[in-house]
């Protein structure tokens, strides 16, 4: 019988049973950033133990970093603190930091990839739950909590309880202005928001053979709000290509070797899943959340669920989400004016999510008393968006166009909601809270829906806007 | 590394309405700004205990609950961030245990690697906690990790934990720095064949 593509990674890096029954599991690469990992270096250090393979451990900073004034001291004494706690243990246990200077700074999920360090066939574990980003290559991602980043440090394995594999199919063509997205935030919706408890998520089919990586990594990187611990897709020739030559990829013959080792880390045809969940592609349209979680969404041609429609355990959430964000029951979701536009994130703040914006936004503005801003994933996506004049479009729109970190995703570094703001977002949390403000409200969605709502001054379909 | 076991948590109640209470919710970002996990029982639910600085009528601000161990909680309870100060704030807060329907999963790991068990219970037994809860709140609660049962009110509820989880606090091995650490050996061993 065949294996899954996460059965073969898991095999190839099982150490041992452990007394509870969990697997001790290898973790060939470890990605740290600043808010997860002070306190495990404190533990370490009480412990009196080393890194014990520190060239296997890759940091950046990302969520607390300001992203006009980068200016050290920061104007945050907390976050200051933290960056240079950052720099001064990545010092003092030898690990390769990708600082602010470096030109190589940025979201941990966007910086893996493009410096070719996520690779296929690999376990990748990271404190941040967004990690599952990395399974787009084909490897075995996990977010972690502190004390396992800990135990990564400390002897580059984790104790973990297998996952099943659910495989999901999305087979046919997405209609146009349909992206990647709307893939993900329609698969949350119909799964729900704790349906992927227990597995990691298998994504194939025809849209996903012809999805670019960076699609790919948008999906991946939304599995854990649809409850899984990890999300991939079997690497291929899209794979390969976009590894090819990165500063981390392999070279020469070692990219030979790599590439046929690589090969072998797909599920096979007679593989068996735990559960199956089939799409039809044609049937997802532009999709926005309207509540409090991931899962709370609709297509921008719906109209709010209704109590009488919704099964009576659900009707508390969907109360309490209508409550926070101030909408009604059964009313449409266009038309929902905006206070605050924000693109960016590890879900969505890559080149292809700026270039794309970029073919609608030229030659038009953002409405009056919208505030728009466009966060580059990292320094790379920044750069490479200016050497193609990306950011005189944006800011000639009425977008401010700032450097890169998380942002106004979790609102850790000073771009924040205020008051009870409406934020059109290309992240992945419409969580209370998320954006920085107790009662700010977040509507999550493509990035071209964000552009388009930042245009309308009010959650629109972009597809009507900007033409089909 | 002699770890406690932990078998039994016994204590008061309080409960937190609602289903799908994130990471978020449990300690906003803002307060993630820290290279401690001192104090952050302080932050924990901030948003929700307080308005314009001032307390809401949040359970856990109501004074017939003061002192409560254990929290009692809806479905898919901690979903969301990996952030360890979520458990982290929730221990430091002073509970020792969570009761819910069910839990985000890095959540669930977090907690179970500092001692703070958390129990599943159904939707319908979980209502009737929450009754309980707020007509007697100086009920006494044991949850029995070994039997996975919850004696409160008289009554025996019954509880579910992932054995894995259940074995580590009960045999008091729920951090697992210590296992790891042996197998430093056959570690190099495995990791000077792995081709990347």
């Amino acid at each position: 019988m065949g294996r899954t593509l996460f059965e073969k990674v898991w095999e190839a890096h099982a150490i041992r049973e452990l007394r509870n029954s969990q697997t001790q599991l290898l973790i060939g690469t470890h990605l740290i950033h600043e808010v997860t990992s002070p306190q495990a270096f404190s533990m370490l250090r009480e412990m009196g133990l080393p890194v014990a393979f520190p060239h296997r451990t890759f940091a950046t900073v990302d969520h607390i970093i300001p992203t006009d004034q980068r200016t050290e001291p920061f104007s945050d004494p907390l976050a200051d603190a933290m960056i240079k706690e950052l720099r001064k243990n990545c010092v003092e246990f030898g690990i390769t930091y990708f600082d602010v200077f470096s030109g190589k700074q940025g979201i941990v999920h966007v910086v893996g990839p493009e410096q070719g360090i996520t690779q296929p066939g690999t376990t990748i574990a990271c404190g941040d739950s967004h990690t599952s980003t990395h399974g787009a290559f084909g490897a075995i991602a996990f977010g972690i909590g502190t004390s396992q980043v800990r135990d990564v440090l400390a002897t580059q394995t984790m104790a973990i309880g297998k996952l099943k594999v659910r495989r999901i199919n999305v087979d046919g063509k997405l209609s146009a202005g349909t992206y990647a997205k709307d893939v993900i935030l329609h698969i949350i919706r119909k799964l729900g928001v704790n349906g992927g408890n227990g597995f990691a998520y298998e994504y194939g089919g025809e849209v996903f053979d012809k999805f670019t990586m960076e699609e790919r990594m948008s999906v991946c990187n939304m599995s854990i709000e649809g409850g899984a611990r990890a999300g991939y897709v079997n690497p291929d020739e899209t794979t390969y290509a976009y590894l090819e030559g990165r500063p981390y990829s392999p070279r020469g013959d070692e990219w030979k070797e790599a590439m046929k080792r690589w090969e072998s880390y797909v599920s096979d045809a007679d593989c068996v899943y735990d559960d199956v969940v089939d799409f039809d592609a044609a049937e997802i349209q532009p999709t926005v959340t309207w509540g409090i979680n991931p899962g709370q969404a609709v297509f921008i041609s719906e109209r709010l669920p209704t109590p009488e429609m919704t099964p009576e355990d659900e009707r508390g959430s969907l109360a309490e989400a209508l409550e926070h964000m101030k909408l009604q029951p059964g009313q449409p979701i266009k038309g929902t004016p905006i206070q605050v536009a924000f693109l960016g994130s590890c879900t969505n703040g890559r080149l292809s999510d700026f270039k794309e914006v970029a073919k609608y936004i030229e030659g038009r503005h953002v409405a009056r008393n919208v505030k728009a801003i466009a966060v580059p994933g990292s320094q790379g996506v920044g750069a490479a968006c200016k050497e193609l004049g990306i950011d005189q479009i944006f800011t000639a729109a009425g977008f401010e166009w700032r450097e890169a970190g998380c942002s106004m995703c979790l609102a850790m570094n000073p771009d924040k909601l205020v008051g009870d703001q409406l934020c059109a977002s290309s992240s992945n949390r419409n969580f209370k809270g998320r954006q920085g403000s107790p009662t700010g409200r977040t509507v999550l969605m493509s990035p071209v829906m964000v552009a388009a709502a930042a245009i309308a001054g009010e959650i629109t379909d972009a597809r009507d806007l900007f033409g089909r | 590394m002699a770890l406690r076991k932990i078998l039994e948590v016994s204590g008061t109640c309080v409960s937190v309405p609602g289903d799908d209470v994130d990471t978020d919710r449990i300690i906003p970002a803002r307060y993630l700004k820290c290279v401690t996990f001192e104090g952050l029982g302080d932050f924990l639910f901030y948003d929700v205990r307080f308005e314009n600085g001032q307390p809401t009528n949040f359970s856990l601000n109501d004074p017939r609950f003061n002192g409560a161990t254990i929290l009692i909680c809806g479905r898919n309870f901690g979903c969301g961030s990996s952030r360890e100060h979520a458990p982290q704030a929730i221990y430091r807060y002073g509970f020792r245990a969570v009761v819910a329907e069910s839990f985000g999963e890095i959540f669930f790991g977090n907690a179970t690697t500092l001692g703070l068990p958390c129990v599943s219970a159904s939707r319908h037994d979980l209502a009737e906690i929450r009754e309980i809860v707020e007509s007697e709140p100086k009920s006494e609660m044991t949850i029995d990790l070994a039997a996975e049962t919850i004696r409160f009110g008289g009554d025996n509820f019954s509880t579910s934990i992932p054995p894995s989880a259940r074995d580590a606090l009960i045999n008091g091995r729920w951090d697992p720095i210590g296992e790891l650490l042996e197998a430093g050996a056959l570690v190099k061993e495995r990791m000077a064949q792995l081709p990347y």
